[in-house]
């Protein structure tokens, strides 16, 4: 290292970032452990009452169970997407169109998301000229209209498709990268040795592939823990549809319950900190490289 | 010539796949941006897609969605609020954090290693752990609604990930450059200035794109830390208030969101490189 001196230089580089991060991510965190043990407005210690609310209560099942609806569909689709598409776009002459098209989303906020999807999804009663497109095909080829977001049956998936929307360009373009990474000779020598294109994906691609698919499946579960803004604008959690950050958003805001809503971010928190270490644990390992 | 035609056979579900996905994928926005230029009787009375029918037919298309809501509907205001929250919030994190990975990268001070450590940790902790305490203490300090609360609030959760890009984008660059210039008499600061922040533009272009999207399109900080009065919200809090109040009125929501969108937009088609790069670097963010 250079200019090992004045020791204390380094630190009136560091000041200004280490106030922030105190004041703004450790100072909070161990502020909302702490009122995660108090009542609503924090005055009265009240142990582990509500982490019991927050696993046993009615309201908060639901929101579980969508969470983890979220997690499996949401996730398997946007890297499932992802990867076919970084797999066959490659192989067209429309692959930079292609791509800019399905990594548009990424740009549009996820209120404006809602409103693009809302609309696709809007309901008009039967016999009613229909004028979201969804209901319209449907009607068209001679089926009811359905009320997508009101529907409890279906209006969690309709709701995770539009995650899937704003989401797949991001796979799309990590995993094509990687799939870029791969030598073309080895896929050209599993061509020759008489491997179908199918084999040649299982058997040498999607190997070579599976540390990336990793790293994009993590960091879309991180995404799908903290999913709020789809829900909020488009069903605000009704009919079923609540997940766990709008719930703690109520808690917050409706009920003003800030233990409960403490809790509840402490529960999304103890769900990321293993993806935590596994970050830490990896830069770790690239930091005996260097 | 049948070998060619056989492959070219072949090749049609390869086809329909990927051209149903873009199809699937951009329906949607371009139904959004039709409807946003029609009148509200064609609106609500027929499908967007039935203008594929007369599309020349003058009189169906209007501008009148975009007045409606710019002034009446208050998104021109919430526009201006955008902008004022974004441009700070972009460039301050960035500032902040390129002094603290200068430091991480090229200086030695006890503690470093633990220090970093902590700022990868910090990468993943979701927003929803900061809320509560960060809330209470603005209330105290009357930064509740206030535009520099909110450029704060955004520069503290920027703050890891653009410390740690930088950090590492720093650390690559060679060992040579800082020590000639040291020779020749530079100080850490000239350093910085003249040899560190020059060759760092691609690395400061993406993250400030990412950035800069990032907070545009924030929801939950705002609608926390800033609330939804008129003279504060930004679009995507005014535009998700309208979704509630407007109802079934898709003319002028329709038109909302797309002025929500087109700074976005313009970004993403002008500097689709940076853009992507950008997000690709902020994945990891929490």
């Amino acid at each position: 290292m250079l200019h090992k001196r004045r020791d204390w230089v380094p630190w009136l580089y560091m000041a200004p970032a280490l106030l922030i991060l105190g004041v703004y991510l450790v100072y909070p965190i161990v502020g909302t452990v702490y009122y995660s043990f108090f009542d609503k407005r924090s005055e009265h210690f009240v142990g582990w009452a509500n982490y019991k609310w927050a696993l046993t209560s009615k309201v908060m099942h639901i929101a579980f169970r969508n969470n983890i609806l979220w997690l499996i569909f949401f996730t398997v689709f946007v890297v499932g997407f992802g990867l076919v598409l970084a797999v066959l776009a490659d192989r067209v002459r429309y692959e930079s169109p292609l791509k800019s098209i399905i990594f548009l989303p990424m740009a549009i906020s996820f209120v404006g998301a809602g409103v693009i999807w809302k609309f696709v999804y809007a309901y008009r009663p039967k016999g009613a000229p229909q004028i979201g497109l969804l209901n319209a095909i449907i009607t068209a080829l001679g089926g009811e209209p359905v009320g997508w977001l009101v529907n409890r049956h279906v209006n969690n998936f309709a709701l995770i498709v539009v995650g899937i929307w704003v989401w797949t360009g991001f796979c799309m373009v990590v995993l094509s990268a990687a799939y870029k990474g791969i030598p073309r000779e080895l896929l050209e020598a599993a061509r020759v040795d008489g491997a179908t294109e199918w084999q040649t994906f299982r058997y040498v691609t999607l190997p070579l592939m599976v540390p990336t698919i990793a790293v994009v499946t993590t960091t879309m579960v991180i995404n799908v823990l903290k999913v709020f803004d789809i829900v909020y604008v488009m069903t605000n959690g009704d009919f079923g549809t609540e997940v766990l950050a709008n719930r703690m958003y109520k808690e917050m805001f409706n009920f003003r319950n800030y233990g409960r809503a403490s809790a509840i971010a402490v529960i999304l928190l103890l769900a990321i900190i293993p993806v935590m270490l596994i970050n830490i644990r990896r830069f770790q390992e690239e930091e005996a490289l260097r | 010539m049948i070998r060619r035609v056989e492959t070219t056979l072949a090749q049609v579900p390869l086809h329909l796949i990927l051209v149903g996905m873009a199809l699937a994928w951009f329906i949607p926005t371009l139904g959004l941006l039709i409807s946003s230029f029609r009148t509200q009787d064609a609106v609500l009375s027929s499908g967007w897609w039935t203008v594929f029918r007369n599309p020349f037919l003058a009189g169906q298309f209007t501008l009148e969605n975009y007045r409606a809501v710019l002034e009446a509907q208050g998104m021109g205001r919430a526009f201006v609020n955008s902008i004022i929250i974004t441009v700070p919030a972009t460039f301050l994190p960035i500032l902040v954090a390129a002094l603290a990975a200068y430091a991480f990268a090229w200086m030695d001070f006890p503690m470093r290693r633990t220090l970093f450590v902590i700022v990868v940790g910090l990468l993943v902790v979701p927003l929803q752990m900061t809320l509560i305490p960060i809330l209470r203490l603005y209330n105290r300090t009357h930064l509740a609604g206030t535009f520099p609360g909110i450029w704060l609030a955004h520069t503290g959760y920027g703050l890891p990930l653009a410390v740690y890009l930088l950090r590492n984008f720093f650390a690559e660059i060679p060992r040579d450059l800082f020590e000639s210039a040291f020779l020749d008499g530079a100080s850490r600061w000239t350093a910085f200035t003249h040899i560190l922040l020059p060759l760092s533009v691609p690395a400061l272009a993406s993250l400030a794109i990412f950035q800069f999207i990032w907070v545009w399109n924030d929801l939950l900080v705002a609608l926390v830390y800033l609330g939804g009065t008129e003279k504060v919200a930004p679009l995507t809090v005014r535009l998700s208030s309208l979704v509630n109040s407007l109802g079934q009125n898709w003319h002028l929501l329709t038109a909302a969101a797309f002025i929500s969108m087109a700074l976005p937009l313009v970004i993403f088609f002008s500097l689709q490189r940076y853009f992507v790069r950008g997000i690709l670097a902020g994945s990891v963010k929490g």
